[in-house]
């Protein structure tokens, strides 16, 4: 029920009645979005979408910042792990990594 | 997708469920709080990567399943007038109420409709302007803001044949009538990610203080739920009680104050009865006075309807973490999502039909001397 997905934001335009929507890409499936709670996204934000709205900001440094403190634990003994230093390393490349599949 | 593929690596898992078994020296009981972490949790098996120390029991943060009985009474009986479009999220449809659910009744002819978002239901109302257009507006903090402002601007563009019948439910009463039970076996928990996108975190802060008990505000996809789990655990090994955030990509400490604004403006607190647990004070929302022309109990003056929950049905103690689903004698049996006896099965989102529709009602329960410690 609290499910909410972050989605790309691709439009920002007004309603006919002035209500400030926009249109975000999930993954390929493109839905309207009210933006009335995010007065500061524009296009080519990651905006987090629950019910038709979107209720924040992906915030990209917070999550680059957390995923790469993650990578880092036991690092010295995972020396596939990127350096944290390298500013090219993306932790979030194009093709998706090996992923948990559900347990059923 | 972006921001969910990198959350569900398995490489990273192993390396959070390595962290936990260094860390852990003795067996602690987390709730996670929210019916979509429950959800995840299940379905990914994460329960059963963690070493047997770490006991997690699900929490009330289901919507759908904490509804009142009367409160889906209330809908059904709206939702048979011939001059009604009812609306509701497609979770509410399978809900049974005392005679049945909201499926039966659109069968028999009621004109009931999902909706994506509840600002639809002004679409449909402009649409429709012989008819009255009710919204069943459930859900926790996270889904407040949506319904909020279906009500502000029906009221601003004179959209005068929308409604809702409201039925918000709150995290932080409920956590604190848990940690009050006489039963509570929780020692930490993993708060809602998408509630404190809403709300921020402060007013989790008392209660880590008041409780003693760590908060780690956390997401829902596995990594988020494994770091949140290492992280209450060290707070738990450090003797520590802290609300920490495990979900800084959307949560900030205050939380989005424009959408916290017109909540308050549309909305104000009060008591709630949970399906399943009974009242709790100040643990819902209702419609402001100034709202009244949209609210559809008072429009359609539904009177109250006394209801009885089965007796065999454990689902309060489920909600509260005192009790898990294998520890019902009904579970899987007469009690199944298509014949929920209770509130913990009637939602994809609950603790029991989590547990059933991922198969683990075909499980034999462990006896505790087959339990092994790690």
């Amino acid at each position: 029920m609290c499910l909410a997905i972050p989605g790309k934001l691709i439009e920002v335009a007004p309603d006919a009645q002035g209500v400030r929507m926009g249109k975000a890409n999930f993954g390929g499936i493109v839905k309207q979005v009210c933006l009335e709670y995010t007065p500061e996204v524009v296009v080519g934000d990651y905006v987090l979408v629950h019910v038709g709205f979107a209720l924040s900001k992906v915030d990209e440094e917070e999550a680059a910042r957390t995923y790469k403190a993650l990578e880092e634990l036991q690092q010295l003994s995972e020396l596939d792990v990127p350096d944290v230093d390298d500013p090219t390393a993306d932790p979030f490349p194009e093709s998706p990594p090996a992923q948990i599949r559900p347990a059923a | 997708m972006k921001y969910l593929d990198e959350y569900r690596s398995e490489e990273l898992a192993n390396k959070i469920v390595a962290e936990i078994q260094r860390t852990i020296t003795r067996p602690w009981v987390l709730m996670e709080v929210c019916g979509g972490q429950t959800h995840s949790i299940v379905k990914y098996g994460i329960d059963r990567l963690l070493p047997n120390e770490i006991e997690l029991v699900h929490g009330p943060g289901c919507p759908v399943c904490v509804t009142s009985l009367e409160m889906i009474d209330k809908a059904h009986a709206i939702a048979q007038r011939p001059d009604v479009i009812f609306c509701s999220f497609g979770d509410m449809l399978r809900v049974p109420g005392s005679e049945c659910d909201l499926l039966v009744l659109k069968s028999r002819g009621a004109d009931i409709r999902i909706v994506y978002s509840p600002i639809d239901c002004l679409k449909i109302a402009r649409a429709n302007p012989d008819k009255k257009v009710v919204f069943f507006a459930i859900g926790f903090e996270t889904t407040a803001p949506s319904n909020a402002m279906s009500v502000f601007q029906a009221k601003k563009q004179s959209v005068k044949n929308f409604s809702v019948l409201v039925s918000h439910v709150l995290v932080p009463p409920s956590i604190a009538s848990i940690l009050q039970s006489p039963q509570n076996r929780v020692q930490g928990f993993l708060g809602p990610g998408h509630v404190c996108t809403v709300m921020g975190y402060r007013e989790y802060e008392p209660l880590a203080e008041r409780f003693r008990v760590p908060i780690v505000i956390t997401g829902f996809e596995p990594i988020d739920i494994l770091q949140g789990t290492l992280m209450t655990l060290r707070q738990l090994e450090a003797g520590t009680h802290t609300v920490e955030n495990q979900y800084p990509r959307v949560v900030n400490r205050d939380g989005n104050r424009v959408a916290q604004d017109l909540v308050n403006s549309v909305f104000e607190v009060c008591d709630r009865k949970w399906r399943g647990v009974g009242s709790i004070p100040k643990s819902g929302y209702k419609l402001r006075y100034e709202f009244r022309d949209h609210d559809a109990e008072r429009i359609f003056d539904v009177k109250e309807i006394d209801t009885q929950e089965p007796a065999n049905c454990i689902s309060g103690l489920v909600l509260r973490g005192v009790k898990k689903p294998h520890d019902c004698a009904c579970f899987g049996k007469q009690c199944t999502p298509e014949t929920p006896l209770g509130a913990t099965m009637v939602s994809a989102e609950g603790a029991c039909a989590a547990y059933y529709t991922y198969g683990r009602h075909l499980e034999i329960k462990k006896q505790p001397e087959e339990v092994t410690h790690a």
